[in-house]
């Protein structure tokens, strides 16, 4: 694929707002994860609540799309300039050259969820305020955002699980390959909601501490919340000196089961295949893999044999979840800016509460975050259905 | 404007008084009148048993749809990409599980929860048919299909090889279907390719434009249109359906629409 710079990008979760209070907690490898209770739950687990999105405030002309997914990508966009440097590219290209897609899982669900407490006890009927379309329905947060940054070109949401805000990387570059636009908003945006808490609970999946990627006494996932965000346009003849840009998407499916990973990471592998093959690159090309990680013990298992057997045992890997928690459908793009963050500034972020690696587990984990001069870097993202993406980041 | 091209090798419908491809050809060309009549959407004998029993109709009417657009093709469905494009995915599953999280016992069955997410028949779909070729799931709500299509076409040019493009849309019940009263539920799937050739039923070409459909000639297929995401690629239906050379507008966003151009192959 013809390389696409990240001319702008940023990142709010747990860990902070922004580029700068991301790339400081990473390098510290402090954790967002808290042990707190989201609404009202009553669950023993711990959570990434990003602090202050209740607190957001639309603006009043997009009222209508008020819910607390599109509330956090008001206050995702509100960081690192993000904004202006897409109206700047709206202003150069046409509005209507300018693509938005965002990947979600239950864009704003937690809306109708509050909707159904307040049914008419006699009709049964929900709220008479309660706006379908504009917040629960899968494209709300797509649909938000091309509003609020006032973009008037084609637009999607991509919604396949843990894979979504990956492969909106792949919409967007086959939409400018195409020549239908010349940049893309992509990224994703997914909050905390009862479904995913308590679906995530009933397949026993949920772990009671902070989660611990690749330890041997892993025991499941801590969900989070983020939005992320990068404007992807054509590599420039003289990129500047610390431009990061998108190399290669890989993607496939397991074929296997709707919410296991296949045994021997074999669609897993597949997809990371692809990325390199979509980059031109081999393996060792790549000086680190950020993780799909999400430290279930047998997510794990299947992604170390299908990194081990690409990549063998010597590359830097980690998960950055057990710092933000498992952001689902915002993770691909959450992960993909870290690794910009990564290679920007020349550091492999240490896997946050890992204590003891699994000895079975035989991928390079890197526990203590350190400086390393970065040129390529591979993000994994899978999901639920056997979706699976991979991503390669690179200084451009 | 660029132009984006392609070849349709397969064209499958069900939707209410339209019961397949080849019946409701007749009523797309005005042969017919358009007589109403429940959606039928059939078995999913791709399933195993046990999970077809359990298949809601989301699932059902996009296994349904993207099989029927490849019997009459030599295509493989296990190397095949797919992209899935569906406005809101399985309504039942969801409505169950924001009843259950109203409730005072908040258990939610692990099954229903892996069937809520919008890649669901995305996901029983390569296992039925055992294909580890990507797939990916879009929304745009009313304007799934134009997405979808946008995101198939992309795929073929990007890919050099073919795409099914299965869109589907299945009602929610009460509550949730007096917020959103899609009234039934109306598959489409478009077996695209990148050249024509032997097996090519039109070729396609896709232009973005600013000015918004006309309404259809018939009044019944005008308010399906207007009623189901999916529906919205009737005009494109008719056009092939008559096997005549034109181009058909899909209304997607507000001010953003698609002109398709169909140029019948004999």
């Amino acid at each position: 694929m013809h390389p696409l710079q990240l001319s702008s990008f940023t990142l709010t979760t747990c860990l902070g707002r922004g580029l700068e209070a991301t790339r400081s907690a990473l390098q510290r490898r402090a954790s967002g994860l808290a042990r707190r209770q989201f609404d009202t739950t009553a669950l023993d687990t711990c959570i990434g609540e990003v602090e202050g999105v209740d607190a957001v405030r639309l603006p009043p002309a997009l009222a209508a799309w008020d819910c607390r997914n599109n509330r956090l990508a008001e206050l995702g966009l509100a960081h690192d300039g993000f904004a202006e440097a897409v109206r700047a590219a709206a202003g150069r290209v046409g509005a209507e050259r300018v693509g938005v897609f965002l990947g979600t899982s239950t864009s704003g669900i937690l809306q109708t969820e509050l909707a159904y407490r307040r049914r008419d006890p006699v009709s049964g009927a929900l709220p008479a305020d309660f706006d379908y379309g504009r917040t629960h329905n899968t494209y709300s947060v797509t649909g938000f955002v091309r509003a609020r940054l006032a973009l008037a070109g084609p637009a999607w949401t991509v919604s396949t699980a843990c894979s979504s805000s990956a492969k909106v990387f792949g919409s967007a570059a086959r939409m400018i390959d195409a020549g239908l636009i010349d940049a893309a908003v992509v990224g994703g945006v997914d909050s905390l909601c009862l479904t995913t808490l308590y679906g995530f609970n009933s397949l026993e999946l949920l772990a009671r501490e902070p989660c611990r990627p690749w330890d041997a006494a892993r025991n499941g996932l801590s969900i989070g919340e983020a939005a992320a965000f990068a404007l992807l346009e054509p590599l420039a003849a003289s990129p500047a000196p610390d431009a990061v840009a998108l190399y290669g998407v890989g993607e496939s499916s397991d074929a296997h089961h709707m919410s296991s990973p296949h045994p021997e990471g074999l669609g897993a592998r597949l997809a990371m295949q692809a990325a390199l093959g979509a980059a031109s690159l081999q393996p060792a090309d790549i000086g680190y893999i950020n993780l799909h990680g999400t430290a279930t013990p047998s997510n794990d298992a299947a992604e170390d044999r299908a990194v081990v057997g690409l990549f063998g045992s010597a590359t830097p890997c980690s998960s950055t979840k057990g710092a933000t928690g498992h952001t689902l459908g915002a993770a691909g793009a959450l992960e993909a800016m870290i690794a910009a963050l990564a290679l920007r500034h020349g550091f492999i972020p240490g896997g946050a509460h890992t204590a003891t690696p699994d000895p079975a587990l035989r991928a390079h984990y890197v526990l203590e975050s350190r400086e390393a001069k970065l040129r390529r870097v591979l993000s994994n993202s899978f999901g639920f259905g056997g979706t699976n993406c991979s991503l390669v980041l690179g200084r451009a | 404007m660029s132009r984006l091209a392609a070849a349709i090798e397969g064209v499958a419908l069900l939707g209410p008084g339209l019961p397949g491809w080849a019946a409701a050809r007749a009523v797309l060309t005005g042969a017919q009148p358009y007589a109403h009549a429940p959606t039928v959407v059939p078995v999913a004998t791709l399933l195993p048993p046990n999970e077809r029993r359990r298949a809601g109709l989301a699932v059902k009417i996009a296994l349904a749809v993207g099989w029927g657009a490849l019997t009459e093709s030599a295509r493989d469905a296990s190397a095949l990409e797919t992209v899935f494009t569906s406005s809101s995915a399985d309504g039942d599953t969801c409505h169950a599980i924001c009843e259950q999280l109203a409730g005072s016992e908040r258990l939610i069955s692990p099954t229903r929860f892996h069937n809520s997410v919008h890649n669901a028949p995305s996901g029983y779909w390569s296992i039925a048919t055992r294909c580890m070729a990507p797939s990916t799931s879009v929304c745009g709500y009313d304007a799934s299909f134009g997405a979808g299509l946008l995101e198939a076409c992309t795929l073929v040019h990007a890919r050099g090889a073919p795409v099914l493009l299965i869109a589907y849309d299945a009602p929610y019940p009460e509550p949730l279907l007096s917020k959103r009263p899609v009234p039934d539920a109306f598959g489409v799937a478009l077996l695209l390719s990148p050249q024509a050739g032997a097996g090519v039923l039109a070729r396609l070409e896709l232009t973005l434009i600013g000015d918004s459909p006309e309404p259809l000639a018939d009044g019944d297929l005008e308010s399906l249109r207007r009623s189901v995401p999916t529906a919205r690629s009737l005009p494109l239906l008719s056009l092939l359906a008559r096997g005549a050379r034109g181009t058909a507008a899909i209304e997607y966003l507000d001010g953003l629409h698609i002109a398709a151009t169909v140029a019948p192959c004999a």
